[in-house]
């Protein structure tokens, strides 16, 4: 896969929100782009292929997951951090 | 008690894509039994089955709804959709207590044959997130609850080759006792997958070139895929509102023969046969048409006959019994429910379905299959048998509306 970790993570956000990626911005919110709690399981199954990562979130306990999802820059960026520790 | 009327009717199945188209291949004795088209098809032994041709997903469910849709589910949701707009019910008004039983044995089995590919043979780590809700034997019921915002009773029904049956019967039951004046219920199979088909041949019981009910040189059972769905109604209601009434179900009854998981037993089978007679408060010379089980295979076959002589004596040998099994494949959880269309045909349209694939008359099953034509006579009453693995039977009894 080409491109950056940010353009594909929003590729992927963009895809389960059915927006375009331009539409998505790194200070979005999965709620404002209107992706709902299996949303974001399906978009975090597909950052784990899109990169060969296993991503730490709990649903049941998601601001203790370590994994940081209060944006989408937060989520690459957390993407990008389990990518350099791999 | 009420009486129970069908204002509604739905299917997806080898033979068609809706009832009426069903109903063509019926009367003309099409068979849809060919070779499968399944990855890894040069592995099994059984390589024949009545698959759904040219179905595409893409064009009845959006992407969201396609990620939590195993094909079993999607079977059942597009019968559902055919049986209400036929039924043409008010379900904003009528939802809260209108249910969805539905019947399966095995659930999203292709969404398991796949997860268990993805982290077995692919060596992958991780399946898809949906996979449960997928998989889950009563996803069809909660979508199609889903769907329609059905917020009554709703559930599935697991008892192999008799789950429609069983969820038909149930439903029926709910409606005459006035616990629900509208239930939707069928069934629905999607089992044609690698893993499915080589469980099946296991047990040896598969044919290998032909589904041939009561034909002395019968060879086995052989699978399908599909569903359908009816709504069941409160008859002085559908009158009420001027609905067009499809069929009356008269009758129901479910025995179990506590004896062998899979040899059937002639007792349970006479069980539930005159069972359904009493509790349609009919006399066994009021039938004219049975379904039957009829799966091909010699232990069916055989306990079947015997329980259809013992139950109707001298009239055995008058009224007509048929297995559409041979055009439309076993479709195991969800077989009765599409095996009613041929009673809804017979009673609505005076087209007895055939048994096609017959060849030899067998000494032991003296009965008219009405044998590879479909044929033209009035039918006012009709049963519909189904007799599970586990020794589980279920037969309903309809009327001519």
């Amino acid at each position: 896969m080409s491109g950056t970790v940010a353009e594909k993570v929003i590729a992927i956000i963009a895809e389960q929100a059915v927006l375009d990626p331009s539409d998505v911005r790194m200070d979005s919110t999965l709620e404002s782009l209107g992706i709902d709690s299996l949303g974001l399981v399906e978009s975090i199954f597909a950052i784990e292929e899109a990169f060969d990562i296993s991503v730490p979130f709990n649903a049941n306990e998601p601001e203790k997951s370590g994994f940081d999802i209060s944006s989408v820059g937060a989520i690459v960026a957390a993407a990008e951090g389990l990518i350099a520790a791999k | 008690m009420k009486r129970v009327a069908i204002t509604g009717a739905g299917t997806v199945n080898p033979l068609g894509a809706d009832v009426a188209s069903t109903f063509a291949a019926m009367a003309e004795g099409r068979c849809a039994i060919g070779p499968l088209d399944v990855p890894d098809r040069d592995r099994l032994a059984v390589q024949i089955g009545a698959q759904v041709q040219g179905f595409c997903p893409e064009d009845h469910f959006d992407k969201t709804q396609l990620g939590l849709l195993d094909r079993f589910s999607q079977f059942a949701l597009l019968a559902a959709r055919q049986a209400v707009a036929q039924a043409g019910l008010d379900l904003a008004q009528l939802g809260p207590r209108t249910g969805v039983v539905t019947g399966t044995a095995g659930g999203g089995l292709i969404t398991q044959d796949d997860s268990y590919r993805a982290v077995y043979e692919e060596r992958k780590s991780r399946v898809h997130p949906f996979t449960v809700p997928r998989l889950m034997m009563n996803a069809a019921a909660s979508h199609i609850s889903m769907e329609f915002g059905l917020t009554g009773p709703v559930f599935s029904v697991a008892t192999a080759c008799a789950s429609s049956n069983h969820a038909m019967g149930l439903a029926f039951q709910m409606v005459r006792s006035g616990a629900a004046p509208v239930m939707l219920a069928g069934g629905a199979e999607a089992m044609l997958v690698f893993g499915g088909i080589k469980a099946w041949e296991g047990l040896r019981v598969m044919s290998r070139e032909a589904c041939r009910p009561f034909s002395a040189n019968r060879s086995g059972m052989v699978q399908g895929e599909g569903a359908a769905i009816f709504v069941f109604e409160d008859w002085d209601h559908a009158k009420a509102r001027g609905a067009e009434i499809l069929a009356e179900v008269t009758g129901f009854a479910m025995t179990s023969d506590a004896s062998d998981i899979v040899v059937p037993s002639a007792e349970g089978a006479r069980r539930a046969m005159a069972g359904a007679l009493a509790d349609a408060g009919l006399r066994p010379d009021q039938v004219d048409y049975i379904n039957a089980h009829g799966t091909g295979t010699l232990a069916n076959d055989r306990s079947e006959c015997a329980a259809i002589a013992q139950v109707f004596g001298d009239h055995a040998g008058r009224l007509m019994v048929s297995s559409t099994k041979s055009m439309h494949g076993h479709l195991i959880g969800g077989t009765g429910a599409v095996e009613l269309l041929a009673c809804l045909m017979a009673l609505r349209q005076g087209v007895v379905a055939p048994t096609v694939g017959w060849q030899e008359p067998d000494p032991d099953c003296p009965l008219d299959v009405v044998p590879n034509v479909a044929r033209q006579a009035q039918v006012n009453v009709a049963l519909s048998n189904a007799f599970a693995f586990g020794g589980l039977n279920a037969v309903l009894a309809l009327r001519r509306a």
